[in-house]
């Protein structure tokens, strides 16, 4: 089974300055977001296997799209995070089965790494709801100044019997983060926390 | 010339398959760039404002171009465009009509002399605004399949002394238009109307 996909959105955010501070190189991040349809909209099945196969699927066509869209090498990726909007006729188990069972695994490989958990939000709205799609540090969780947000939204989607799936990476942590904490290159990167 | 100041640069990549109908063999691409900057007018009735269309011209020829590399890079595939403002609360609406000259002669000069008039909207707003940005054809703006819009906006902009400026591109019709009208075949490209 694979993805029918009505759309793929990409979104690119720089930030050049912040409270009138420059940020140079500017932090940059992207997310890929995909509109497919809920085999299972509208009815309740117990064997949600055909969504898991759609997250792994999809799991390398969004990372793959968000790391072209950053144009940097998939290796000095640094944090990352996924979410899901289910459409008023699914269920937020349907998220859940995209999300996260295989979903991560192609994430990982096209990034070389990833110790830690992605970090991960899921709802269930309709046409235009925000996603708020969290990121942390993709070796070790605990990193401070790469715990952050990014909103998307698709003003039609998704539809009733639809889901947006959305992956985001950046290539830094918050622009002028400065609230302490462990710090980048205090990584030890073995149990993906610290 | 005081220097344009922009914090925020953000882009919207959209590739569309299908809006319910049958699958389009080439899919729709329709992007949209938007700039945050701070507005230098903010705050008090400033009589003369028309300098600053100057001083934006470099950041409408930078975001014409980036559209066009978002979309392949290639020019010729662009068939529509548009484009647009939001002015924040410190800011009035004459603010946000800046932006007709560098941003529509921004991207007539990096298409190579469209022919149509930029398709334009504007308002007052705060963080979270959305805008919806009209698109036509940009030889002839009677061509009835390319009437769209694209719906932009940032979650943390404009704040009260920012300006959001957006541009957009696409590369053809709706993807299901069948209403009738000019077709893009029959433009005769003298007025830029028909």
């Amino acid at each position: 089974m694979s993805a029918s996909i009505r759309k793929l959105v990409t979104f690119i955010e720089e930030t050049r300055s912040e409270m009138g501070r420059s940020i140079d190189p500017p932090t940059r991040r992207a997310a890929a977001v995909a509109v497919i349809e809920n085999p299972y909209a509208g009815k309740y099945v117990e064997d949600l296997s055909e969504l898991m196969a759609i997250g792994e699927e999809l799991g390398e066509l969004l990372t793959q799209r968000a790391v072209t869209a950053l144009g940097i090498p998939a290796t000095s990726i640094e944090s990352y995070g996924k979410a899901a909007a289910v459409g008023e006729n699914g269920e937020i188990e349907h998220a859940a089965a995209i999300l996260h069972p295989k979903l991560g695994a192609p994430v990982r490989k096209i990034l070389g790494k990833g110790a830690a958990l992605i970090p991960s939000s899921k709802k269930r709205g309709g046409l235009g709801v925000a996603l708020d799609i969290p990121l942390g540090h993709k070796d070790a969780a605990f990193v401070r100044s790469h715990f952050d947000g990014m909103e998307v939204r698709i003003n039609d989607a998704p539809r009733a019997n639809e889901i947006l799936v959305a992956i985001a990476i950046t290539n830094s942590g918050r622009p002028l983060a400065r609230v302490g904490g462990l710090r980048k290159d205090e990584i030890k990167g073995e149990d993906g926390l610290r | 010339m005081p220097e344009v100041q922009i914090r925020k640069k953000f882009t919207v990549i959209e590739e569309i398959f299908h809006d319910g109908g049958p699958r389009a063999s080439i899919p729709l691409r329709r992007a949209a760039v938007v700039a945050i900057v701070r507005n230098p007018f903010a705050g008090a009735y400033v009589l003369e404002i028309s300098a600053f269309m100057d001083d934006l011209k470099p950041l409408g020829l930078e975001m014409a171009s980036s559209l066009v590399a978002s979309l392949g890079g290639d020019p010729k595939v662009i068939e529509g465009y548009g484009k647009g403002a939001i002015v924040g609360a410190a800011g009035e609406l004459e603010h946000g009509a800046l932006w007709h000259v560098p941003g529509g002669y921004a991207m007539r000069e990096i298409l190579g002399g469209a022919k149509a008039i930029v398709a334009s909207t504007k308002k007052v707003g705060s963080p979270g605004a959305r805008l919806d940005v009209p698109i036509t054809h940009i030889n002839a703006s009677y061509v009835r399949s390319h009437f769209d819009a694209m719906e932009v906006g940032l979650a943390d902009a404009p704040r009260a002394d920012e300006i959001l400026l957006a541009l957009v591109m696409t590369t053809g019709s709706r993807v299901h238009a069948r209403v009738g009208g000019l077709k893009a075949s029959e433009i005769k490209g003298e007025d830029g109307l028909r």
